[in-house]
């Protein structure tokens, strides 16, 4: 493919970067990224992928936009209330890009339709807001063999890992299952400072957008916590787990399951 | 001095920083380890930008020069990819 002259004006702070160059641009061009959520961190990581030129853009969410969401789920806005969030996003990225084609997938992830789907992409997001999809994901990613970047957000607290099936740890080997309801914070503890959402998601994007290119160092085997409060960063390693029961040689999860979301349904 | 035949040669008069610069680049990516690019300009700060640039991402600068009373032409062998 050839550039045209909006592109080259489009991306040329890209094409200037010795590690991008135009040839780094067709691969960000030609990409095709799932993320999995239209919320707090779904929402900045697809207006950045856009903004960067990913071709193809899947975003699965199965809400509705409420006021409540748009302290932090900043593709959305106020006279989109009551809009499928997915189909909200997906008129924020092209608009702000035609280069980019967003598939609005207004579903909530299962077991049964989930390879099916992330089989057409080359890298998952994962900005879900409850165990269930977050542990579905990872195991169907493992067993694709897709990269995943993993996003979470709480208070003033977020994290991201970036997980490479084959070659670095899975989110079952840091947490083997999902906590007990009990252990998840409840609706009125459940807070965040919305630009938390900005910094994580922005984090996410750079991952996904280093995976496209093949440069730098991902987060492979690595969680990157971010704690807003004390403006400090820490990055821990996380040695793949040779007993993961999802990533080991000898897993005893092989096939899907869809964990009862029995959690208080607060929403990220 | 011997003349140089460059294998490619871009005009890109009435373009400004940076897109003299990102012409020149999409330019030399498309061409092979060891062949020359030309470039004819007129920005005046590309004829110092360009170079420095070219030299940054470790091509080599065989020639700038004023060719007239507006424009310059520009020599770079590539030397990686």
């Amino acid at each position: 493919m050839e550039f045209t002259d909006e592109q080259i004006h489009r991306y040329s702070r890209h094409i200037i970067l010795p590690e991008v160059g135009g040839k780094g641009q067709k691969k960000i061009l030609q990409a095709r990224v799932l993320i999995v959520g239209a919320g707090g961190l779904g929402c900045p990581v697809g207006y950045y992928l856009a903004a960067a030129g990913v071709g193809t853009i899947g975003i699965v969410d199965n809400d509705t936009i409420e006021l409540s969401n748009l302290q932090r789920q900043i593709a959305h806005n106020t006279e989109r209330l009551g809009m499928p969030k997915a189909d909200s996003a997906k008129m924020t990225f092209e608009a702000l890009n035609p280069d980019v084609t967003v598939h609005a997938i207004k579903e909530r992830l299962n077991k049964d339709m989930i390879m099916d789907l992330i089989k057409d992409y080359d890298i998952v997001v994962d900005g879900s807001d409850n165990f269930p999809t977050r542990y579905l994901v990872n195991d169907a990613c493992v067993m694709a063999g897709k990269p995943l970047v993993s996003g979470a957000i709480l208070r003033f607290e977020g994290q991201v890992t970036t997980i490479i099936p084959g070659e670095g740890h899975c989110y079952r080997c840091l947490f083997e299952e999902p906590p007990p309801p009990g252990l998840v914070p409840s609706c009125q503890e459940a807070g965040v400072l919305g630009a938390l959402c900005g910094v994580i998601g922005s984090l996410q994007a750079m991952e996904v957008l280093k995976l496209i290119l093949g440069k730098g160092q991902p987060l492979k085997n690595q969680l990157l916590m971010y704690n807003a409060f004390e403006s400090s960063f820490r990055k821990v390693k996380v040695p793949r787990n040779p007993d993961c029961p999802v990533c080991s040689d000898n897993p005893r999860i092989t096939e899907l399951q869809d964990y009862e979301a029995e959690y208080c349904q607060m929403r990220f | 001095m011997e003349e140089i035949k460059p294998d490619k040669s871009i005009n890109i008069k009435g373009l400004i920083c940076p897109y003299t610069f990102v012409k020149s680049k999409l330019a030399i990516e498309e061409m092979e380890v060891g062949q020359v690019l030309e470039i004819i300009l007129d920005y005046p700060e590309a004829s110092r930008s360009i170079p420095k640039s070219m030299e940054d991402h470790g091509h080599k600068v065989l020639k700038v020069e004023k060719i007239n009373d507006t424009d310059w032409v520009i020599l770079v062998r590539k030397e990686r990819e």
